[in-house]
Formats: structure tokens, sequence, C-alpha cells
């Protein structure tokens, strides 16, 4: 019978409308409302003061890359990075090589979790076979094997017939579909938000209305079958118009937003950087100023961060050849509240909300909660605390963040899953062997 | 002024006087290209490698061209006889060439921001020869030095660039080049290949041959990119022809003394008409040959020389 209790801390947990200093108690992996004062005598006790405590942190969109990309990334690293970003729940993509359209796929990637990962690992499925947008994938045995969504992440299904066909079957076992927006016909070569900077850079330009259209024909799948679609890394401001205008019809759709589309724009590439290469692109200042009115009057429903490790040699190289993709996972939490709160004067609470209980409630997970009875997934951080962020000492495989050598606002301190304290002051807690 | 670049990147960079000082420096070494024994001894014992990754031959003449006037030793690889066929990366090409103790890099790439990802890894100095639709400085110095041979100054010109300019590097170093020499600059082709971004560079944009013609002091044509274009861009040759091929008439509308440029290579009857291409108004073949007189100031001083020696430099018997 282990037992932790957390002593003096902000805690804030949305999802029981709780935001006050107080105690934090767990008895045997769970939230508990009050220990023994004999279990108190034995609990390990953290001091809370000057900390907040809140739900573990959960990520609908990461890229861990087993199997077969196990170079830039494993479930075990891509864990402790999740872990020192103060996230208890991650939700990984399908695209791995081989593609996660099987169930045999899915039940490998259950298996190095339960042998390999620090959190909680969720497998998605794909769409389609192969990720190629022509047949649909086998989703009733995915959803048997455990995939919490489907998606063809990366490669949006192009065919709206195949994507109507989709949100129907899946809609019969109550799958959502995740979908990365893209017209890929309008983004041939496309390696930047087309705009001004991309004239002056003479780079190809991925211009919004790609996103916009698949976004827009999304809503109308959603609306016409029922199914529940969530749209992905949504960067573009007439998209944001879009989303908000269909909540207002009720229709079942839901999108998230990164943490570095909401700080960045395309100014950064002016110097052909490749750790800001990604997909979709980083827009203007006009479509981030968007995306943090969509967070705030929850148009878009929460932080994901498309963790997307690659090793620094597939990143240096000139800007047209190298991958999109950075690291998000140890960096989120206090970007996201240097954007939102620094600057835009959310309260932390509210981001704290963006990063828990709303990406649980859109994949329907049993996550993001601090309420007597839940899992004891919890996140203890300073948010006044500021660092330096050296993606090369951090604990995913890769390095690819354009906020390395970037100082921070408000740092993780403590990572519990299910009771467990699994990082802590800097150090993972290795599981016993 | 000390000329102190080592880099020859983009024409964004470079300022006003920069631009004049390669001029110059050019105007200086022009004179020596009419002479019977044409090589100065400038670059002697340095050796520079041409890196082609894209096909050109004009340019890569020209810069060969301009090495060997300068007594260097020249090697020249191109991406097909390159390792990068292999899959090297050009990182690792290009610092082959650096430790097989080359003096400078001439590079020519598809993949705009190249000349710069190169120049941040490497210790000897970087031409660039054209970056995918970025720059293509040594060819923006070239235009507006000829530009100068016939119109003198060119504050207050008005300069049309007409044709693929979305596509093109040759527009985006001369529309830089033209603004610094206070030119005023209108672009003009169909809409697909002449986006409204580019006004944010401080040009007019037209779709109107005639008014933007009128009175143009110079008319610069782009070739019309086939390869780089799907059929998306506009509806055939032809119609582009009909619509904004320069011929006699629509040359008829430029000012009486206008020159006609092109960077070649040119398709004769589709952006340009055949007799116009030869016609008295074009300076095209002058633009090749300044190319080695601007080739040559720009190699000898991103190598470390200074224009004044070139300007005093006694002409041999």
């Amino acid at each position: 019978m282990s037992s932790l209790w957390i002593r003096q801390a902000r805690i804030i947990d949305p999802a029981s409308s709780r935001n006050a200093v107080g105690d934090l108690f767990v008895s045997d992996g769970r939230i508990v409302p009050s220990l023994s004062a004999a279990a108190k005598a034995a609990a390990r006790q953290i001091d809370g003061r000057g900390l907040v405590a809140c739900p573990g942190l959960v990520d609908i969109h990461v890229h861990f890359r087993e199997p077969g990309q196990t170079h830039k990334e494993t479930i075990a690293t891509g864990s402790r990075a999740a872990a020192a970003g103060g996230f208890t729940t991650v939700v990984c993509m399908p695209n791995t090589s081989p593609v996660a359209d099987n169930a045999g796929t899915i039940q490998f990637i259950k298996d190095a979790t339960r042998r390999d990962a620090v959190v909680k690992v969720l497998p998605t499925g794909c769409i389609t076979v192969g990720q190629k947008g022509a047949a649909l994938a086998p989703i009733g045995s995915l959803k048997r094997a455990g995939v919490v969504a489907i998606t063809d992440d990366g490669d949006c299904v192009q065919s709206n017939e195949l994507m109507r066909r989709a949100c129907e079957y899946a809609k019969m076992f109550d799958l959502p579909i995740m979908d990365h927006c893209q017209d890929a016909s309008l983004t041939q070569g496309a390696v930047m938000n087309e705009g001004a900077v991309s004239t002056r850079l003479g780079l190809r330009g991925w211009p919004h209305a790609a996103e916009d259209v698949i976004v827009a024909r999304n809503v109308i799948l959603s609306e016409y079958t029922g199914a529940h679609i969530h749209l992905q890394h949504i960067s573009s401001k007439y998209a944001v118009g879009i989303i908000r205008r269909a909540k207002t019809r009720g229709v079942r759709i839901t999108a998230e937003a990164t943490p570095h589309h909401l700080s960045f724009t395309d100014e950064e590439l002016r110097t052909y950087d490749t750790s800001f290469k990604m997909n979709p692109p980083l827009r203007t200042a006009s479509d981030r100023r968007a995306i943090i009115a969509g967070l705030r009057d929850g148009t878009l429903d929460c932080i994901a961060t498309d963790h997307a490790p690659h090793t620094n040699y597939e990143k240096d190289k000139e800007f047209d050849y190298a991958p999109n993709g950075i690291l998000g996972l140890e960096t989120a939490l206090a970007v996201s509240l240097g954007v939102l709160v620094g600057e835009s004067k959310f309260k932390v609470a509210h981001v704290v909300d963006l990063m828990t209980r709303q990406p649980a409630r859109v994949l329907g997970l049993p996550a993001g909660t601090l309420a007597a009875g839940a899992a004891a997934d919890i996140c203890l951080f300073d948010p006044k605390e500021r660092w330096t962020y050296d993606a090369r000492a951090g604990f995913s495989k890769s390095s690819n963040s354009p906020w390395h050598g970037r100082t921070l606002t408000g740092r993780v301190k403590t990572t519990i899953v299910d009771g467990r304290v699994v990082f802590d002051q800097g150090k993972i807690a290795e599981p016993a062997a | 002024m000390p000329w102190t670049r080592r880099h020859l990147l983009t024409l964004e960079d470079l300022s006003l006087a920069e631009i004049e000082q390669v001029h110059a420096t050019a105007a200086a070494f022009k004179r020596t290209l009419t002479r019977s024994v044409k090589k100065v001894p400038a670059l002697r014992g340095k050796t520079i490698v041409n890196l082609f990754l894209e096909p050109s031959t004009r340019t890569r003449m020209a810069f060969t061209m301009a090495a060997k006037r300068l007594s260097a030793d020249v090697i020249s690889l191109d991406g097909s006889s390159s390792s990068t066929t292999k899959g090297e990366t050009l990182r690792d090409t290009a610092q082959n060439i650096q430790a097989l103790q080359a003096d400078m890099i001439v590079l020519r790439h598809s993949a705009a921001g190249s000349p710069l990802y190169l120049s941040k890894i490497l210790d000897i100095p970087v031409i660039n020869a054209g970056d995918g639709a970025h720059e293509h400085p040594t060819q923006g110095l070239l235009d507006t030095f000829t530009m100068k041979e016939h119109l003198g100054r060119l504050k207050g010109r008005k300069v049309v660039i007409l044709g693929d300019i979305l596509f093109s590097r040759v527009a985006r170093s001369n529309i830089y080049a033209l603004n610094k020499l206070g030119a005023a600059v209108t672009l003009v082709g169909p809409s697909t290949l002449v986006p409204h971004w580019f006004t944010e560079l401080g040009v007019k944009v037209s779709h109107d041959l005639r008014s933007a013609l009128a009175d143009a002091e110079v008319v610069m044509l782009l070739r019309i990119q086939h390869e780089r274009q799907a059929s998306s861009h506009f509806p055939s040759l032809g119609e582009y022809t009909s619509m904004f091929g320069l011929n006699k008439t629509r040359a008829s509308w430029l000012n009486p003394k206008a020159i006609i440029m092109h960077p070649g290579p040119i398709n004769r009857g589709v952006e340009i008409d055949s007799d116009l291409a030869d016609g008295e108004r074009s300076v095209i073949l002058e633009q090749v040959t300044n190319g080695i007189a601007v080739r040559m100031a720009v190699l000898y001083l991103c190598a470390g020389g200074q224009p004044e020696h070139v300007y005093a430099a006694p002409d041999p018997a």
C-alpha cells in the first residue's frame, strides 16, 4: 500500500473546479480525499509549496517512431520526454514503419509500451491501408486491438468518398477520426507558408487555403454522417473561422493547436533554419493571433504538441530536403504558459484545462482529472521558474527544437503516473527491473 | 571603403555602396577583356571549385572564364558526376571540397537558401551562382552593370521585368539591386506568375502590358520555364505569347531609347520575337560579356582583393 502526500501545492483541476492551495492524497495509484493518520505517517511526502499540482498533462498528438524509425525516437525515450514535460498520457500517431494499419502492429506498440514506457502511451491506427488513401484499413480490428482513434496523420485522406465512408464506418465503433487537414493538390512541393516571406525566400508556398478546404470538407462530412472528426494542428485563421461557425451549429468537430503555431510566425524562416520547418507550416502574425483567440473562446479545444523527432543529420540539410517536424513534449507547458498566460493573459487554470481535461475529453480518455477515485496521474510544476532549455540534454532521442537555448518560464518538477513518481527534479525515476 | 564581405549570397544583403564597388571593379576588369593577353595575375595560386548541382551553361562558363582570367585554377563539378548522386549530403560534399584545399566554392543549387547554409559550415568563401527561386546575385549585378553602361545613373529610371517572376531568382536579385540603385521597377506577367506578394518587395505589379511598357527604358524578359511549372500556371505557350510576348508592336510602346534584356536562355518566338532578340535595342549578348567582368570582380573581392588596387592598376602594354 503505497501512499503519496503532496503538501500545500496550488491544486488546479478544472475537471472538478478546484483551484486552491491544499494537500493532495494518493493511495494505491488513485486520488483519494484523505489519508488515515497511519497512512499519512507512512506516505511519501512531496513539498508542494510554490508549485502547481494539476492532472498529468495529456497530449493527443505525438510521434514515437516505433516500430521502424527508432533512430529518431522510441517508446522508451519518447515516454521519458513526455514524463519530463509533465505528460502522463500521450496518443501516438500511426505513421511508423510499417504504418499502424493492422492489429499486429498495434499489439507490437502495446507490448513495447508495457515493457518500455514510463507514461501511458495510447496507439492510433490508420484510416486507410498503408496510409495511402486508397482503401479503408481494418478499422474494426484496430478498435478491438485498442486504438483510441484513427488517422492518416501526415497523409490527409484526399478522396472525399473514402473519407465519407471512413466517417460512417468509424462512427459505428464510436471511434474519432483525427485529420491532418491538407489538400495535397494545393501543396505540391510546398515547404513553408505561402506569403510575403516565401516570396522573398524563393521557397514553395503552402497556402492556408489548402488547410481551409479540408477543414470545410471535414465539417461537411461530419455534419452529413454524424461522425466525430478531430482537426489536427490548426494553423490558419480562416480555418478557425470555419470551425467556430460549425460549432455554433453543433457539428461534432473538435480541434487542436500546437505550442509552435501559438509562438512563432513564418518570419522565423528568414535564415532557412530547418528547426522551424514543420507541417502545417508556421503562418503569419494574424494567423497566430487567431489561434490564440480560438483557444480562448473554445473554438480550438486543446493544445497538442505534434512532437516529431528527427535526428540532427536528417534536419541538417538544405531547407527543401529537411523533414518536417519538431520536438514538443519537454517544452509544451512552459511555452504555452509563456504565450497564453504571459502574453495573452489567460489564467493558468485555463492553460491547464487546455492540456488536461480538454484533450482527454476530445478522445474520451480516462485522464485529465484529480477527482477522487481517478488514476493518480499528476504534474507538479513551478509556474515562475525560469530555465534555459537544452534540447541536447533532454530525454528525447532527438534534439530538433526551435526552443533550444531559449529561456522559458514555468518548469515541470515532478510527474506521477498511477501514483508512482516517474520524473522528479530533472531525473527519470527508472522502474525497478 | 574597404571591401569586407567574404561570401556573396544575396543582393538583399548588399548595400548600395557594395553594389557600386562591384560595378566599379567590374568596369576595371572589363578593360582587360579586350587585350590580346586577357589574364591578370590577381588570383594566381588559388583554386576555385564550381559546384553546379543544377544544370547551367552560361553561368558556369562565365564563372569558369572569370576565374581563368584571374589566373585561378578551376575545377567544375556537376550534379550528375558528383557523389550527391550516391546520396552524399551537400554538407559532406562541400566539406570534402574544403578539405581538398579549395579556396572558394561557387554554388549552383535548386534548393533556395543552400549558399547561406554552406556559408555557415565552411571557412572558405561561398559565391551563390543561383539558388532555386531565391537569388542569382551575380546576374543581378551584371544586369544592373549593363543598364548603367547604357543609361548612366539608374535613379528614377523605369525598368520593367516581364515574364515568370514567381519562379525567378533573376527577378528577385534584380529587384533588390534596382531598388537600391533607385530605379522604378514594375513586374509584369500573368497573375499566376506575378503574385501580389511581390509588392511587399517595394515594386509595382501589373498585368497590363501596355501601361507597364509605356515609356519604360529597360525591359527585361524572363524565360518561361516550362520545367518548373505544371500546366496549371498558364494555359499554353501560345496563349502566353499572345498575351505577354514581346513583339514589335509592343516594343514600340517603350521609350525610343529603351534596351531589351534577357538573362538567357531565350525561347525565340515565345517570350520574345526572334528579330527583337537580334535587333539593335537588344543587349542580350552584352549581358553575357559583362557576366565575365562582373564575376571577375566578385571572385576577386570575395577572395580578399580590394577595389582600389584594380582601379589603380596600370594597363600593361
